[in-house]
């Protein structure tokens, strides 16, 4: 097997796929715009469902790009493509021309902003962070408020920026949930004294072993649960969260002190796939790209020989989007066979 | 010989097909927005009636589109209008246009 394939984008989806082109000996070149490869889960402390160190993922990530025929350019961001014969040429910023024959973007997702929702005050109560905020905090071991105490009671917001018209997205980020669950674990398991509330309006834990770390999360870790969208976080007299909720299922408004609010910030079409698509490459109503076929063609894109792999096409978990790049590179060697026939 | 207080108790049971969603039907024709609602109940937790009374427009929803209407009448009287539910639903329903029709309806 011979031919030039370029990837757009050094997280899972990319390294994945880079790394099973080369074994097939496709000569790839991986293009990552940060300064290392990893992508989201190098920032990340452990996974759903398991509880994986994410080191581990990532080191196989690593592991599967050591081969000579991928030639890695990080700190590199791509100007754009155009069509050359049957091929492309994709130049980066620093001037450089790369030939290709088919090109994969995987140029995966960007966090949801939390500022967004201002209502719940991302970015002016110093105790309001993110899902990625308190990996960062697990990383070091250490979660604390800002002001170096141990947090007593923790809130936990669902959909934030998920399936919320206001914010432009009526998609389900589908990893939030989950997510939240294995942090509330998390979060008492670092803190034993510590009281967690979920505040959500579905629980939607589809995928394998979600439903029964949420057992576990009730059953093992006394973590509560209340249906209801919070509509908004302020700050009392005595200086404390306050959110308002309606506890649906009691049917009544309910309000309550917290010390700690995580945001289970969702996922968004990533800014580069979007400046990439430049109007070409077909985006959905969501604005992630639209695949060829829903069914049999995930991983191909509107343009003869452009390939998506990962989360540019839709939420993911880690699972997911290593098959969904397995696929990819199965399609791109299908596609180069073809070409060269 | 004295009696045992055995009456007949009305069923608290919602007769779906007894009842009359003919309210709910009109609201929906011109507010379709309505068939969006999950039921995340942001609307009655930033609603101030919601704070002092039982007024909830999330279980009036509910109520309507099964058709218990007769609980839904003396509740709409509650609402001052001041729209801070449609600000905060996830789903975009025109929130204070349902009780604008409600009104209406009731009113037939």
């Amino acid at each position: 097997m011979t031919g030039n394939v370029v990837v757009v984008g050094g997280g899972t989806a990319g390294m994945e796929a880079a790394g099973q082109m080369a074994k097939a000996g496709i000569h790839v070149t991986l293009i990552e715009k940060e300064k290392e490869t990893g992508g989201h889960i190098k920032e990340w402390h452990h996974l759903f469902p398991d509880r994986r160190n994410s080191r581990e993922v990532v080191e196989y990530l690593r592991d599967q790009i050591k081969n000579d025929n991928i030639t890695l350019l990080t700190g590199t961001n791509l100007t754009g493509f155009a069509r050359k014969g049957h091929g492309f040429i994709v130049s980066t910023v620093h001037g450089k021309e790369l030939k290709a024959d088919a090109i994969l973007l995987a140029t995966g997702f960007d966090l949801f902003r939390s500022e967004r929702k201002e209502e719940y005050g991302y970015g002016i109560y110093d105790n309001v962070i993110t899902s990625a905020d308190l990996e960062a905090m697990f990383r070091k071991r250490e979660v604390r408020l800002k002001n170096g105490e141990e947090p007593g009671r923790i809130g936990i917001i669902h959909c934030v920026g998920s399936r919320d018209e206001k914010a432009g997205n009526l998609y389900c980020s589908k990893l939030c949930c989950v997510t939240a669950v294995k942090q509330a674990i998390e979060l008492r398991e670092h803190l034993s004294s510590s009281n967690v509330f979920c505040f959500y309006m579905d629980m939607r834990m589809g995928g394998a072993l979600y439903e029964e770390l949420y057992r576990d999360a009730q059953e093992t870790y006394s973590v509560n649960f209340i249906r209801g969208k919070v509509s908004e976080v302020g700050v009392n007299i005595n200086n404390k969260l306050v959110i308002k909720a309606e506890d649906t299922l009691a049917g009544r408004p309910l309000r309550m002190e917290l010390d700690m609010i995580v945001l289970m910030a969702g996922m968004e079409m990533s800014r580069e796939g979007l400046r990439l698509a430049n109007g070409v490459l077909k985006t959905g109503e969501n604005r992630f790209f639209t695949p060829a076929d829903h069914h049999f063609g995930s991983n191909k894109g509107n343009i003869k020989g452009v390939f998506y792999a990962g989360t540019c096409t839709a939420p993911m978990n880690i699972t997911e989007t290593i098959s969904h790049a397995r696929s990819a590179a199965m399609e791109i060697i299908d596609y180069l066979q073809a070409i060269k026939r | 010989m004295d009696k045992f207080g055995f009456t007949l108790s009305k069923g608290r049971v919602i007769d779906y097909n007894a009842n009359d969603r003919t309210v709910a039907a009109f609201i929906l024709e011109h507010e379709p927005s309505l068939r969006l609602c999950i039921e995340c109940g942001a609307c009655s937790a930033t609603c101030t009636t919601a704070k002092f009374t039982r007024f909830s427009l999330r279980e009036i929803n509910i109520l309507l589109k099964r058709g218990e209407n007769e609980q839904v009448r003396n509740k709409l009287k509650q609402c001052m209008l001041c729209g801070k539910c449609s600000l905060v639903c996830p789903r975009g329903v025109n929130t204070r246009n349902v009780i604008f029709l409600a009104r209406q309806a009731f009113q037939k």
